[in-house]
C-alpha cells in the first residue's frame, strides 16, 4: 500500500506522518503529479489561508491532478475546505469537488469564540470513515471557516450552527477536524480510510 | 458541543519535567515523554510543554524532545520557552508541535505576534502572560518567568496581543501558582469576557472544585495544571467524571 501526502505551501505534514506510523502505515510526501496519481491512497492536508493555498495548487497544476484522482482521497482541515466550491476566506474559488460553500463562523456571544478550538462531537455518521465508533465521538477541531450542510455531508457537528464536519462523494472523503490529533477516535478514522478497498 | 479542555503542563528543565512553587524551588517530576503518553491515555485534551529555563539561560527549546513527544502522543500540544523568531517556530512546527507559546519575547517585540500569525496562522500562536495582582488591586504583566515586573496592565497587553495575532491566551496567576488555593477567577473572567479568543487559566489548581469554578464562574475555555497531575493528587479521569456530573461539558 502506498499513501501519498500532497506537499504544498499550507502547513506541515509531520503530525499526519507520525499518526500514520502509529497505526502501522507508511506514507510519503510529494508534489509530483505522477507519484500522486499512482499512489493507492492520497491525503490532502492543510493548515493556513485558502487564497495562497489555491494559488499554489493552480500554479503547479495540482488542482487538476486532485480533481482527476480515482483512488480514495482524504482532505483534512483546509484540505476539506479547498475541496468545496468556494470559500469566503479571501473570496477564493476552490476545487469544486463538493457542492457546498465554505463560510466564516459568526458568533453572536462573546463567550463563543472564533476559531472553534478544541474537542467537539460528531453525529449522524454517513460514511465508512466512522465505522466502529461510538455515537457522538469526540474529535479535535481548530478552524474559523466551515463547510455548510449539503447532500454530501458525511458527518455533522454543532458549533454556532450545524455544519459538515466531514464530506464524502464517490472516492473523495474530507474531514474538518484533525484525525491525526484526535486520540484513538482519530486513529480509527485513519484506519478506516486506509482500509477502503 | 465544544468541550472545556483539561491541559496538563510539562515544565521542562534539562530534558526533565519539573514544577516550581511560586516559580522558584524547582523539584524533579519525571520523564516528559512518559508523562505525555500517560496523560494522553488518561484523557488529557491537550498538553503544554514549556522549557522554563530557556529565556533566562538563552537556550533554544529542545527540538529533539518535541520530536519524541510528537511521535508518541495523539493529542495536540503547545511548545514554549525561548521562542523569539519565525525561524524558531518553523522548526518546532515542522517537528510536530501544533502551537507555540511566546511570552517575554513577544512583550519586548510585539511585532513577533504579527509575524508569527502571518506566517503560520493565529491558531498556532499562544500568548502566555504571567500576571500578578499588586497592592493597588490591579493585575500587571511580569516577564522572564516572573522575575521582572512591568507597568503594563494584563488586560491591556492581552488585548494588544490578540489584535496583533495571538490566537489564544495562556494566563498564569503568580499569586495563585503553587498555592493549590484555586485559580485567579477575577482576571481570568475579565479576559474571557473581553477577548474574542480562548483563554487558558493557569496557576492554583488544588481540587476538582477549582476546575469547576474556573469554567463556570470565570468562563475559562481551558484549565492548565502541573503538580496535581504529576504527583497524582488528582487523576484526569476522576476530574472529567466529576466535571461531567457538575454539568460541565467535557470529553469523556
Amino acid at each position: 500500500m502506498s499513501i501519498a501526502i500532497i506537499k504544498y505551501n499550507a502547513g506541515n505534514v509531520q503530525s499526519v506522518l507520525y499518526a500514520l506510523q502509529r497505526i502501522g502505515a507508511n506514507a510519503f510526501v510529494t508534489d509530483d503529479p505522477a507519484q500522486i496519481a499512482e499512489a493507492d491512497k492520497v491525503i490532502f492536508p492543510g493548515v493556513g489561508h485558502a487564497t495562497p493555498a489555491m494559488q499554489y495548487l493552480v500554479e503547479r497544476g495540482l488542482d487538476k491532478v486532485i480533481v482527476g484522482l480515482k483512488q480514495p482521497v482524504l482532505g483534512v482541515c483546509l484540505g476539506q475546505q479547498l475541496m468545496c466550491n468556494h470559500s469566503e476566506e479571501g473570496d477564493t474559488t476552490c476545487l469544486g469537488i463538493f457542492n457546498t460553500e465554505v463560510k466564516l463562523f459568526v458568533s453572536a456571544k462573546p463567550e463563543v469564540k472564533v476559531p472553534q478550538m478544541g474537542w467537539n462531537n460528531i453525529y449522524d455518521y454517513q460514511s465508512v470513515l466512522f465505522d466502529g465508533l461510538d455515537k457522538n465521538a469526540f474529535v479535535y477541531f481548530v478552524h474559523s471557516y466551515y463547510a455548510a450542510l449539503c447532500k454530501e455531508t458525511a458527518v455533522t457537528t454543532d458549533y454556532i450552527l450545524p455544519y459538515s464536519s466531514a464530506l464524502q462523494k464517490d472516492n473523495f472523503y474530507a474531514v474538518q477536524f484533525h484525525p491525526e490529533k484526535s486520540g484513538t477516535v482519530g486513529e480509527t478514522i485513519l484506519k478506516n480510510f486506509i482500509n477502503i478497498k | 458541543m465544544l468541550t472545556k479542555r483539561i491541559i496538563p503542563c510539562l515544565d521542562i528543565k534539562d530534558g526533565r519535567t519539573v514544577k516550581g512553587v511560586n516559580f522558584l524551588d524547582i523539584r524533579d517530576a519525571g520523564d516528559p515523554v512518559e508523562l505525555a503518553l500517560l496523560y494522553s491515555q488518561k484523557g488529557a485534551d491537550e498538553l503544554v510543554f514549556l522549557d522554563i529555563t530557556a529565556t533566562v539561560e538563552k537556550r533554544k527549546t529542545l527540538v529533539e524532545l518535541v520530536k519524541r513527544i510528537a511521535a508518541n502522543i495523539n493529542i495536540p500540544f503547545t511548545v514554549g520557552g525561548g521562542i523569539s523568531s519565525v525561524d524558531d517556530v518553523s522548526v518546532l512546527l515542522q517537528n510536530g508541535a501544533d502551537k507555540v507559546s511566546v511570552n517575554t519575547s513577544a512583550y519586548k517585540n510585539p511585532q513577533l505576534l504579527k509575524e508569527l500569525s502571518d506566517a503560520f496562522g493565529s491558531q498556532c500562536v499562544v500568548l502566555a502572560i504571567d500576571t500578578k495582582k499588586e497592592a493597588d488591586g490591579e493585575w500587571y504583566v511580569y516577564l522572564s518567568g516572573g522575575r521582572t515586573k512591568t507597568d503594563t496592565k494584563t488586560i491591556d497587553w492581552a488585548k494588544k496581543g490578540v489584535a496583533l495575532g495571538a490566537g489564544e491566551i495562556l494566563l498564569t496567576s503568580m499569586n495563585n501558582d503553587g498555592t493549590k488555593n484555586g485559580f485567579a477567577l477575577d482576571i481570568t473572567s475579565l479576559l474571557s469576557k473581553t477577548l474574542p479568543v480562548p483563554v487558558i487559566a493557569s496557576g492554583g489548581a488544588g481540587s476538582m472544585e477549582h476546575f469547576k469554578d474556573v469554567f463556570e464562574n470565570a468562563h475559562a475555555d481551558a484549565a492548565l495544571a502541573a503538580s496535581i497531575f504529576h504527583y497524582k493528587e488528582i487523576e484526569i479521569p476522576d476530574l472529567k467524571k466529576y466535571l461531567h456530573q457538575q454539568k460541565i461539558n467535557v470529553r469523556l
